[in-house]
């Protein structure tokens, strides 16, 4: 005879209102999304020639093009540092924003299948692509190393600041991809505008240019974009430098408002994704 | 636990979905160009409104607006724990909808469910499994996400992977495996769940004739081990082999529930009707124009003849058949056959073999019973054919009159019983066993 061990109830109703993250369900299911992560880690570089130097690849490629026009041909200011250097910092954790945002934009879409099928927090899909993504994000950080060693920059105390503008990073990727992906699978818009989206992003944050251009009656709205925050803070880590809080701290706030918002909206609407995929 | 403890409670659940909202059609091209302007509004209000409904949706037009669908209407039920319910409709009746709400995949419109106990669903072997991934990596996977934790699956891995019969390729990418091989590993990891509640959709369409049997004595298995299922299926011999209790849904509403055996003949009486008439009539049934309709009325194991019987294995079989002479004949002999679905006869009987030829004095209504002691079928669909014929010609012959089922059930009391691939007789064969080896089951 079956041991009847949990004497859990649950209780199935039409939708409340608003709600916020399950935090005990999430640990129910803590496998579940360790192996998913897993998987998307593992099947990404199935069957490549390559493998994981891909993680590699992809931004240095687009931080030697970078160099090359923007840096070379159109001079753009680095704050007196090479342009090759400056470049690395901000586009290493940027190709980790922009591409957890674009898979994790598209989760519910590609997992549509499984999501009518079983049930588990559907969190979990938007959440995937931002973990699993840090692991391309980790290989890429060798070459932000190496660049350091190669132009002798030396590490200064406000590396022991990194941890906050990671964790930033990771943010707003959540953030994002909870939007995102929850707008995706009622409006397919989200997928063709993603494209332009991302670009615009790019060229929003003190990626291929430095901050301080911006004219200073603007910079404390122009801070406000949570991209420019975790950029100026890797930057300010990595290569030394001072760190401006009052730059960061808007950006650091919107983010996390931004990531709140993004749970709350998610969870509202997860109830009807399966009925309109 | 109390023997009648309830596991499910479903009390007047409702789920509404909207379907094919039509797209306009233009008549000129300035309307046409007018809309593609305004598409982006309309198109948002659209696809806002597949999930927003308005009180008006519901309760003006008495809930039946154009673009609505009732995928189920104020059913409730209680299943006790312990209990293997099954649940049975045509199709689009609202039967897997009922099972997604109960497993969360989607929110009832209205009403409310109460569950007791963790539940599994398994609405489909083989959610999640990747095809780049080895089988050893899509168990693991497969199995969390039908809510097993990491160290069950480890616990049960290896019988896992015995079940499937799949050993030799359990380190290979599922993408090289055959169909057939990935419903079984899908399988294996279903069937070795544990969850209080199991909730199972038409998942045994699947597979090959001896996988299925496996899985069904699994699932007995898991039934007799005191878990509740609610078992979705068209297969009337598993449902009614599996199922102490019937749910019959008809377009989202709940027709009854009841004993196994009496809603399922309930249902195959009332699905899709043919020429055979109420109460056994024969008369209106299609004949070739030189026949003439002398089998009028019919009835078997007391039933009047409908279009599916089901019967156990080894059960009596009675066939009462009513003839209507118009005239005096001598010289006559008439039989049944019973067809498989392909048409190819597996038996016959004839009065003739028994009594010579019969001769009809005079014109009238005639009554004669043929039985069987022990309907001697493997598990099957037979169906039923039914002629007469004098010296000179055929009289009356109809084909296919009603389907006999011949259940699968476990005749010998071993889980192990011969399939239809596996010929037509069930006699219990009498074996000697060397007493060197031993037996199991
Ligand atoms: N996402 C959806 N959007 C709109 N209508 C839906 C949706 N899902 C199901 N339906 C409708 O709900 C009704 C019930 O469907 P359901 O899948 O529950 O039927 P079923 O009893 O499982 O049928 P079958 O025996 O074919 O599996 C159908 O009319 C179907 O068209
Ligand atoms: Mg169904």
């Amino acid at each position: 005879m079956l041991i009847l061990n949990s004497n859990r109830v649950s209780i199935i109703q039409p939708a409340s209102k608003w709600q916020g993250l399950n935090l005990k369900e999430l640990k129910d299911y803590q496998d579940l999304f360790y192996f998913m992560v897993w998987r998307d880690i593992k099947v990404l570089y199935a069957q490549t020639i390559m493998g994981f130097s891909w993680a590699l690849l992809q931004p240095l490629v687009q931080i030697i093009l970078f160099t090359i026009v923007f840096g070379k041909v159109a001079k753009v200011p680095s704050e007196g540092l090479p342009y090759f250097l400056f470049a690395t910092v901000a586009i290493v954790p940027w190709t980790y924003i922009s591409q957890a945002v674009t898979e994790s934009s598209q989760s519910l879409i590609a997992g549509q299948n499984m999501l009518g099928k079983v049930y588990f927090p559907r969190i979990i899909f938007p959440l995937t692509p931002v973990l699993s993504k840090l692991i391309d994000f980790g290989i890429s950080l060798l070459i932000v190393v190496i660049t350091m060693l190669y132009y002798r920059v030396h590490p200064t105390w406000n590396l022991l600041f990194l941890p906050i503008f990671l964790l930033l990073m990771i943010i707003i990727a959540a953030g994002a991809g909870m939007w995102l992906s929850a707008l995706a699978i009622r409006f397919r818009d989200v997928r063709h505008s993603m494209g332009f989206v991302v670009r615009i992003l790019m060229y929003s944050a003190p990626i291929v240019y430095s901050a301080s251009t911006i004219p200073d009656k603007y910079r404390l709205i122009y801070s406000l974009n949570p991209i420019v925050c975790v950029i100026e803070g890797f930057r300010a880590c990595l290569l030394g430098g001072h760190i401006v809080w009052m730059y960061i701290l808007p950006g650091a706030i919107t983010s996390l408002v931004f990531l709140i918002g993004g749970i709350f909206y998610f969870r509202k609407m997860e109830h009807v994704f399966v009925d309109v995929i | 636990m109390k023997p009648n403890n309830t596991a499910i409670r479903v009390n007047n659940i409702s789920k509404c979905y909207r379907i094919g909202l039509k797209e306009q059609i233009h008549e000129n091209i300035a309307t046409a160009f007018l809309s593609l302007i305004s598409s982006p509004l309309s198109n948002y209000r659209k696809y806002r409104s597949l999930y927003k409904f308005k009180e008006i949706d519901f309760d003006n037009n008495n809930g039946s607006h154009p673009d609505l669908i009732w995928a189920l209407k104020n059913v409730s039920f209680d299943v006790n724990q312990g209990e293997s319910l099954g649940i049975i409709g045509k199709n689009g009746s609202g039967k897997s909808t009922l099972l997604k709400i109960l497993s969360k995949i989607t929110v009832p419109t209205k009403g409310r469910a109460e569950i007791h106990g963790r539940v599994s669903s398994l609405l489909e072997v083989g959610t999640g499994f990747h095809p780049e991934l080895t089988g050893r990596e899509n168990i693991y996977l497969n199995g969390t996400v039908l809510g097993m934790r990491k160290h069950e699956i480890n616990k049960k891995f290896d019988e896992i992977v015995d079940f499937s019969g799949i050993e030799k390729f359990i380190e290979t990418p599922v993408k090289r495996y055959s169909s057939g091989m990935k419903v079984r590993l899908a399988f294996s990891v279903a069937a070795h769940l544990e969850p209080e509640i199991l909730l199972v959709d038409e998942v045994l369409a699947v597979g090959d004739a001896e996988f299925q049997k496996k899985c069904l004595g699994k699932m007995g298995d898991v039934t007799k081990e005191g878990r509740t299922v609610l078992f979705v299926s068209h297969n009337m011999a598993a449902m009614e082999q599996l199922c102490e209790r019937v749910v019959w849904l008809n377009k989202g509403a709940l027709v009854g529930s009841g004993p196994a055996r009496d809603m399922i003949n309930q249902y195959l009486d009332m699905a899709s009707p043919n020429s055979l008439g109420p109460d056994g009539d024969l008369s209106r049934i299609p004949r070739e124009p030189s026949f003439e309709t002398i089998f009028i009325n019919g009835e078997l194991n007391g039933l009047p003849f409908k279009e599916h019987h089901l019967i156990h294995p080894l059960a009596p079989l009675t066939i009462k058949l009513k003839l209507n002479l118009s005239e005096a004949m001598t010289g006559c002999g008439f039989g049944i056959h019973l067809t498989t679905n392909s048409g190819q006869c597996v038996y016959a009987a004839n009065t003739r073999w028994n009594y010579g030829k019969i001769d009809f004095p005079e014109k009238g209504i005639y009554e004669f019973e043929c039985t069987f002691d022990k309907l001697p079928l493997v598990p099957d669909k037979y169906y039923l054919a039914l002629g007469m014929r004098n010296q000179v010609r055929q009289i009356d012959w109809m084909e296919r009159v009603l389907c006999i089922e011949v259940s699968r059930d476990d005749v010998y009391g071993t889980m192990e019983f011969p399939e239809k691939s596996q010929g037509f007789f069930l006699t219990q064969a009498n074996w000697k066993i060397d007493n060197k080896v031993t037996k199991r089951f």
